[in-house]
């Protein structure tokens, strides 16, 4: 099986997997780990439209 | 009552959190299994869901075709890339087993992937590390 993914999209499944596992080995409690995770995954994304934005922003 | 001086000696010596077989075998599991050193440890939940992320990323590399870096002793690069991928365990022997990432890579997707083989291995060790913690007794 063969798929070709977005540069957006494996950015997206990137994050979604690395926040994941960065929230429960970072933090201790449950509500700790969810909180880091989502900041993570936030950071994540951001980071991609910033960057997005940055190489437009060049282009022109 | 004032603690002697042998008292004092040996709580001096003893380490805070002392190395016990659980300590040296969950890493080791968790390495060569994603998230098994946690489920050893009955965190279910924590082991699952590193399992299905390291899994998921390792996974997303074989749809992509990207490449899994053998042993090799030349570049630098090639020689890191190695030791990121040896992180994912078990994935890594099987992708060496089954011949995955060892074609050209044709398309951008496949240095997508390359770079997400890496990553879970690279994933893999910190959780790998997250289980030795906890059975140390640092991490609930």
């Amino acid at each position: 099986m063969t798929f070709t993914l977005s540069h957006f999209s494996a950015a997206v499944l990137f994050a979604l997997f690395a926040s994941t596992v960065f929230g429960i080995t970072q933090r201790n409690t449950t509500r700790e780990q969810v909180r880091y995770g989502l900041y993570c995954f936030a950071l994540f994304v951001g980071g991609v439209f910033a960057a997005g934005w940055v190489m437009w922003l060049l282009r022109r | 009552m004032a603690k002697t001086s042998t008292e004092k000696a040996a709580n001096a010596a003893a380490p805070e959190y002392p190395l016990t077989t659980i300590a040296i075998v969950a890493p080791i599991v968790g390495w060569l299994i994603p998230g098994a050193g946690h489920i050893i440890q009955k965190r279910y939940v924590r082991g699952l869901l590193l399992m299905i992320s390291v899994v998921a990323v390792f996974l997303i590399r074989k749809g992509m075709n990207g490449r899994v870096y053998g042993p090799n002793g030349g570049d630098i690069l090639e020689m890191l890339g190695f030791v990121g991928d040896l992180g994912s365990g078990v994935l890594y022997f099987l992708a060496m087993i089954m011949g995955w990432g060892q074609a050209a890579a044709a398309h951008a997707s496949a240095d997508y992937g390359k770079t997400f083989v890496i990553v879970a291995g690279l994933l893999n060790f910190i959780a790998a590390a997250d289980a030795h913690h906890i059975a140390l007794g640092k991490k609930p």
